[in-house]
């Protein structure tokens, strides 16, 4: 476990590296230096006033100097400041992810509390009208434009029968409610992007715990369990759903990068104060620290994630640890 | 065997519904300009917004253009940015993998690691961010969306390759002494393209809701162009007077990528049946 561990930490580090490096390489893309985009719309700036921003922010240096620089700031969180408003890059990521954090689990546990029964009533009628009415549900999940949906639920609920709000996380007269009416102001908000966001994860969530499921009841430890008579609830939650458990995990980190990717559009649409929101916020208005530090956080999380996912698996699963080291 | 691939497929009933669709869209596409009533472009501004009625079949939208023609010359631009794209990624996509998996190595090592810090960001967060710093474009949407989706193929392929590389057909023409090349080219190949066939048309739907989600943020193809995505985008902004300009680009790409999806696993059964369920 020891060496498996610190394998794992190298590889950590030299993903790290490459991150930062296609961070940095996608915002050499840009046409004309960053001072030109953040100077551009204003006449006051004269050419000698740009001299003098692109060396203080070390543009006039050779890329390798350059991003030798901005690593080794980032390394320790550093992002610089937000060409906007000047605020460091990382208070204005860190004072986001409580409200991404809270869309995320509610969306997990959302997906987690659906998929699982959707699974494996599917598995266990196989072939049975519900599986194929359920089949057809998950179809359609994997093949909805996020957006749409998006707008339908907005049309339907926000505007023709008015039950929920459309945007945002809290009502304006938030300040005035009392703790469980702020409570209830943040949940209502919280419905139409938590069923947006799920949407998509709870169809290719139910598909994988259909098949995993299928694999497992033709196993002979099912039929043997069955065979010595347990009850079919017993062999079911003790020794097929079990098994199923474990690769559960992996999905988990892999639908991480697809939850925070598809945020960009729910959290737009919704104008959920998030990660998502910043980042197109950022990217709009061409503000470079905080699309590059928003790009470094996001892969790092997802690195994290997958990683955790691993570790549990290997401590789980001791074929994991002995096929990898 | 592409012949019982065939026979299998036809049986898979939901496969063969989605193969029509496609076909018939395929069609439309190709010959969009015989079917549209009107010039897809021509405004008229007397007419917006006008709901569906016997001479608009879709109704009109926010510069009384004819929403039916711009749904037909959309269907062409929104196939072929999920075609080309996926046609970059595939072949990247393959390439790299049936390289990693035959060479090993230190090229497998190197290019898997490249695989892994792709597959760290977000596919639709790294297509935002190079987007959103040039001057949109169709070909850079394709481009972009095909230089970010390969490495998750990239890395079935390459593991399909290692199971490969030890058949004894392999072995045999090594013994043979056939080149690397040779082998990779004529012996490897071929073995996977089922694979990829499968991916490659899953991906075409996934693609198509790409540029959607793009044209949504406002960097997708550029209107006055048509594609299915900025007409239903535009269409959010007339949410509550025109319903018709947000359903039928909504309902044209649901169906779309369902049929792409429905063929995808439909051939993913009829090429490995053990996998069906």
């Amino acid at each position: 476990m020891g060496r498996y561990l610190l394998r794992r930490l190298l590889t950590l580090i030299i993903l790290l590296l490459g991150i930062t490096l296609v961070t940095f390489a996608v915002m050499q893309l840009a046409p004309g230096g960053p001072i030109d985009l953040a100077t551009d719309m204003s006449a006051k700036i004269s050419p000698e006033m740009k001299d003098r921003l692109n060396k203080l922010y070390g543009f006039d240096q050779p890329w390798y100097i350059q991003y030798g620089n901005w690593l080794a700031r980032s390394v320790q969180f550093d992002f610089g400041e937000s060409f906007k408003d000047g605020r460091p890059v990382i208070d204005k990521i860190l004072e986001r992810v409580p409200n991404t954090l809270l869309l995320n689990v509610c969306t997990m546990a959302l997906i987690f509390l659906f998929a699982i029964p959707i699974g494996a009533v599917s598995a266990l009628r196989q072939n049975s009208l519900i599986d194929r009415g359920l089949g057809i549900f998950v179809f359609v999940g994997f093949s909805m434009p996020t957006f749409w949906f998006a707008l339908i639920l907005m049309l339907l609920f926000g505007i023709f029968l008015g039950w929920l709000p459309v945007s945002g996380l809290r009502s304006l007269d938030y300040g005035e409610l009392s703790a469980t009416g702020r409570l209830l102001d943040v949940a209502q908000h919280l419905i139409l992007p938590v069923l947006t966001a799920a949407f998509t994860g709870l169809a290719f969530m139910s598909r994988y715990t259909r098949v995993a499921l299928l694999e497992v009841i033709r196993q002979d430890y099912v039929r043997a369990a069955a065979a010595k008579g347990l009850s079919p609830s017993r062999v079911f939650w003790r020794h097929a759903f079990r098994n199923t458990l474990i690769p559960m995990v992996t999905l988990l980190g892999l639908m991480l990068p697809d939850l925070i990717g598809g945020a960009f559009i729910f959290e737009t649409i919704f104008a959920y104060p998030g990660l998502g929101r910043l980042g197109m916020e950022a990217m709009m208005s061409r503000d470079y620290p905080v699309v590059m530090g928003l790009g470094t956080i996001v892969a790092f999380l997802t690195l994290l994630g997958n990683l955790l996912a691993d570790l549990g698996l290997a401590i789980v699963d001791p074929r994991v640890r002995i096929v990898s080291s | 065997m592409l012949r019982i691939y065939l026979q299998r497929f036809v049986r898979i009933r939901s496969g063969l519904v989605g193969a029509v669709l496609l076909v018939a869209l395929g069609v439309v596409g190709l010959a969009a300009p015989v079917f549209e009533p009107r010039d897809p472009d021509a405004q008229a501004l007397a007419e917006r917004l006008r709901p569906p009625s016997a001479s608009a079949w879709m109704g009109t939208d926010e510069l009384g253009r004819d929403v039916l023609s711009r749904m037909l010359r959309g269907a062409r631009i929104s196939l072929s940015v999920g075609f080309v794209a996926v046609g970059i990624s595939v072949v990247i996509g393959t390439g790299v993998g049936v390289v990693s998996g035959f060479l090993g190595g230190w090229v497998d090592a190197v290019l898997m690691r490249l695989v892994d810090i792709m597959l760290c960001f977000p596919t639709f967060f790294l297509i935002l961010m190079v987007l959103s710093l040039l001057e949109p474009g169709i070909f850079k949407i394709m481009a972009v969306i095909g230089l970010t989706s390969w490495p998750g193929l990239a890395r079935v392929v390459r593991a399909e390759c290692l199971k490969l590389r030890e058949l004894e057909f392999v072995t045999s023409a090594r013994a043979l002494g056939v080149t690397r090349r040779a082998i990779m080219a004529r012996h490897v190949f071929p073995n996977v393209l089922s694979y990829v066939m499968v991916a490659a048309t899953l991906g075409v739907g996934g693609a198509i809701l790409t540029e959607a989600g793009l044209s949504f943020l406002g960097l997708g193809v550029q209107p006055p162009t048509a594609s299915w995505g900025n007409i239903l985008t535009s269409g959010k902004d007339y949410i509550h007077v025109a319903w018709w300009l947000m359903a039928f680009p909504g309902l044209a790409i649901l169906a779309t990528v369902l049929a792409f999806n429905l063929v995808g696993e439909a051939l993913r059964d009829a090429i490995d049946p053990r996998q069906a369920n």
